[in-house]
């Protein structure tokens, strides 16, 4: 279980990113409707750990964050890549326990 | 072995017979005497506005040789050899003259002193030019131009771009006598005589004499005239001082049959040289008609010169012309249907058959914008609409009518490759049609026929609005809606996304709406906005300090150099003179700024879709050539403009003399020095599609200058398309240049207030967007790495050294092959 942070700190549609004991990285967001979703922070077409830094809007009405590196959507909650179907991020579990957003 | 045809002539006509020819089996000599590849002779007076014959170049031809500088001495038709100055023989099995026309030059006595030219060629403008520098009297300079057609009014134009006021004298009752008629030549004399022209219809000029520095001119009318230069521009003759022995049509030229065939079955002649059927023809068009038909001929086939549209319509100092048909009403029992608006400037006159049922011609001036719609109805019948004064002129056109005047292209041909779904853009029909690709008059026409036939792109911004970017705007505009939720909610659909979301933050800061990343706006971002910085390939960004105008101190200097040693930043000097600074994560951000900030920089904006720099070069204060304080202005406008966020990054350039080291004329908008003031250019790319910029206003003080920059940008952000550079939307423009002039410079719309009312709140309310983070926590509380471990590094980021510098080592793509 690893803390993100408060949830009252978290904005809607604007991710943040969070450093796990084992030192890799996963990006949270929070939706406009009131969903968290957690997906590694690591874009798979750049190497660079952004995610977190993308715009979160939808496709089609499927809620996505955009890369900011070039510019692929991936499903907030499935992880998969829209543009390229065969590549996908991890999704990770995620809750708001006490006021505090935990991955878990 | 191929067979050889030789092209004597390196103008436009002998240009495209090359070009018509190139992927054909001959094998193809050209001869051209001027040392220079062809060029666009039709758009010389535009040499004047850059002096670099570079642009008037015509596309470099592959697969022929091209013997320039030598002039042809003799041909020796038995032995079908052409011989050159430098003794080299080429035997031919076609034979093309395509040796175009001289200047005429009227009898005049003292025609040959110093300081007298024709204008005809670069090297003519070039020695106009050197006339008129070499010039030392005080005041404005002063010129004449003999010949007040069509020629003679574009060299008065060239003479204006040089700061001379010319007098332009025609021996005929009226300006451009052979295309224009009575009433609307007196309209064109009031509209030019507005711009310094000095018109004299009705005498000569009878002597030239030199009076030390000066020419004095006597006109046949008594006057006496004070010169500096002297231009004549009087018509042209077919240039026939090549003599192969064939027989010359009346009115000179190679007499050649409507195939263009001389008495000599090898022989051909193309252009303003030949006499077809004895006629002659000083217009480019019917000599691209000559060369499609001589490249078919000696292709075997048995296409015939179908006679010439001589049809025009120019804009002349700024003035639409346009004549078409029988436009002096010379058939017998034609009607004419004048309309004169002295008022509006504008002169129309329609030529009719006795019956009134047929146009036959008409002259235009002032707006000639109904010329494209009413030329291809000559012959045919007149809808009687356009019989009413002020009647619409946006009349149906019979498919049988020629759009494409220049290549043939009938209406027919058109739609049917719309319809077959063969083009669906401008570009494509140009393609597959060949229509618009001569002289490019019938675009509009091309457009408005795709249009008619229902081909019509989405102007949707995307999937979360159905209204274009320009539309979204004024929506924003007149809502005052200040929120992406509120505006998505109401004119929308969805949540947005990366296309939509940037767009609608670009037009809220256009409009003033505070810092960039306040409130909800921060999320609408571009991850370059939101962290105020350009993201790169490793996830660290670069930072670059405004430099107005290039200029900085030492001491600055050195401020910069501290920071990036203290924070190991890549150093590199950038093509808009100033410095970016590589490598800094989200967390050192603010503290790089802070260190910049204090020691008196601000953000120079190298993220935004927004001004970026105003390069200059040193100007009067150092260089010896230059003639206005170039880094003043540039500085001036930098600080203006800066922060200005637009529907894409906006660059500009001001060079301090028309040696343009600034390189303006590749820039959203440039500015060039005048001995008079200023030229602002518009428009202007470097990038992926090079455009130079085009001339907006000439010869403006500071003062003038600014606002029409004021007006020209705000226009710009009010209606062009998401990341629509500069140069794309004046092409896409409707009306292009000249109506942005009209909007603009001439405010027809009546906007123009509104448009510097704005520019005026932008300047007044413009905040460092770097300080506004560093003096509020909350903004600043997001440049960290981790939420849940702030100041602690990414450990994904690493960096090696090259050069002496670090730079990132490369990252591990694991899952996907780019």
């Amino acid at each position: 279980m690893t803390v993100v942070c408060d949830f009252e700190a978290l904005r809607p549609e604007q991710g943040v990113a969070a450093l796990l004991p084992d030192g890799s990285q996963v990006a949270v967001f929070l939706t406009a409707d009131g969903t968290l979703h957690a997906l590694d922070n690591v874009d798979p077409f750049s190497g660079a750990a952004v995610l977190a830094r993308g715009i979160v809007g939808d496709r089609g009405g499927v809620p996505v964050v955009v890369s900011p590196v070039y510019k692929q959507a991936f499903e907030l909650s499935t992880g998969k890549c829209l543009d390229e179907p065969s590549v996908s991020v991890a999704v990770h579990p995620v809750r708001v326990r006490d006021g505090v957003v935990e991955l878990t | 072995m191929n067979q050889t045809l030789v092209v004597i002539g390196n103008g436009m006509v002998g240009h495209r017979l090359v070009e018509i020819l190139r992927e054909s089996s001959w094998r193809i000599v050209v001869f051209g005497e001027e040392s220079r590849p062809a060029y666009d002779r039709v758009a010389l007076s535009s040499y004047v506005d850059s002096w670099s014959s570079a642009d008037l170049e015509l596309p470099a031809l592959a697969g022929c040789e091209l013997r320039l500088g030598e002039k042809v001495v003799s041909v020796d038709r038995e032995r079908r050899v052409v011989v050159g100055a430098s003794g080299v023989e080429v035997s031919y099995d076609a034979l093309v003259l395509a040796t175009g026309s001289v200047p005429f030059v009227p009898p005049v006595p003292g025609r040959d002193l110093p300081g007298c030219h024709v204008y005809r060629t670069i090297d003519d403008l070039d020695d106009i030019r050197a006339t008129v520098e070499a010039a030392t009297r005080p005041g404005r300079r002063s010129g004449m131009v003999l010949g007040g057609g069509l020629l003679g009014l574009e060299a008065a134009n060239a003479l204006r771009g040089m700061g001379v006021s010319p007098h332009v004298v025609e021996l005929a009752p009226r300006l451009m006598p052979i295309q224009v008629d009575e009433g609307g030549a007196g309209l064109l004399k009031r509209l030019v005589e507005k711009l310094d022209l000095t018109v004299h219809t009705g005498t000569s000029a009878s002597s030239i004499e030199r009076d030390g520095q000066r020419l004095i001119a006597k006109l046949a009318s008594g006057l006496e005239l004070d010169l500096d230069v002297v231009v004549f521009s009087a018509g042209i003759r077919p240039r026939t001082d090549l003599d192969l022995g064939l027989e010359l049509g009346p009115r000179g030229g190679y007499l050649v049959d409507a195939a263009c065939r001389t008495a000599d079955p090898h022989v051909f002649a193309i252009g303003e040289c030949a006499a077809v059927e004895g006629v002659t023809y000083g217009l480019v068009a019917p000599g691209y008609s000559m060369a499609e038909v001589v490249a078919d001929q000696i292709s075997g086939g048995t296409k015939v010169f179908p006679g010439a549209d001589v049809s025009t319509k120019l804009k002349l100092l700024g003035v639409d012309v346009a004549s078409f048909g029988d436009a002096h009403a010379q058939t017998e029992g034609a009607l004419e249907v004048v309309v004169n608006n002295a008022v509006a400037g504008t002169y129309s006159k329609l030529v009719v058959s006795d019956d009134a049922r047929t146009l036959l011609g008409g002259v235009l001036v002032g707006d000639a914008s109904s010329y494209l719609s009413l030329r291809p109805l000559v012959g045919k019948e007149v809808p009687a609409a356009l019989l009413q004064p002020g009647g619409a002129v946006d009349v149906e056109m019979p498919a049988d009518a020629q759009v494409c005047s220049c290549l043939a292209v009938t209406k027919q041909t058109i739609t049917d490759a719309i319809v077959s779904g063969v083009a669906c853009d401008v570009a494509e029909l140009k393609a597959c049609t060949k229509a618009s690709t001569g002289c490019g008059s019938c675009v509009p026409m091309l457009k408005k026929l795709l249009t008619e036939c229902g081909v019509e792109q989405s102007k949707a911004l995307c999937e979360h609005f159905t209204y274009s970017r320009a539309e979204l705007f004024e929506i924003i505009r007149a809502t005052r809606v200040t929120t992406f939720s509120a505006l998505v909610e109401k004119h929308g659909t969805g949540r947005g996304c990366d296309i939509c979301k940037p767009a609608v933050a670009s037009i809220l800061a256009s409009l003033g709406n505070g810092h960039i990343l306040g409130a909800e706006q921060v999320s609408l971002q571009d991850t370059n906005d939101r962290f105020l910085a350009n993201l790169q390939r490793n996830g660290t960004y670069s930072v670059v300090p405004r430099i107005p105008g290039g200029e900085i101190t030492p001491e600055k200097l050195i401020v910069i150099g501290e920071v990036a040693r203290d924070y190991g930043l890549y150093t590199k000097i950038t093509g808009g003179q100033r410095i970016d600074l590589f490598g800094a994560t989200v967390d050192q951000l603010p503290e790089i700024w802070r260190r910049l900030v204090d020691a008196g920089f601000e953000s120079g904006h190298a993220y935004g879709k927004s001004l970026r720099t105003v390069k200059s070069c040193v100007g009067t204060t150092w260089c010896r050539y230059g003639v206005q304080d170039s880094v003043g202005l540039a500085i001036e406008l930098e600080l203006r403009y800066r922060g200005l966020r637009s529907p894409h990054k906006l660059k500009s350039a001001v060079s301090g003399c028309a040696r343009e080291c600034a390189e303006a004329r590749s820039k959203d908008f440039g500015i060039i020095a005048t001995e008079n003031g200023w030229n602002l250019y518009v428009a202007g790319n470097g990038g992926f599609t090079p455009r130079h910029a085009d001339l907006l206003v000439s010869d403006v003080d500071t003062e003038e200058l600014i606002r029409v920059i004021d007006r020209f940008l705000m226009f710009y952000i009010r209606t062009a398309d998401r990341l629509q550079r500069t140069a794309a939307w004046l092409e896409g423009l409707e009306g292009g240049l000249d109506h942005l002039r009209e909007v603009v410079v001439e405010d027809k719309l009546g906007i123009c207030a509104d448009l510097e009312a704005a520019m005026a709140a932008h300047v007044s309310d413009y905040a460092d967007e770097w300080r506004g983070v560093l003096e509020d926590p909350e903004k600043l509380a997001r440049f960290t790495s981790f939420v849940n471990a702030p100041g602690t590094p990414d450990p994904t980021i690493s960096f090696r050294a090259e050069r002496g510098q670090r730079v990132p080592v490369s990252l591990g793509i694991p899952e996907v092959a780019r």
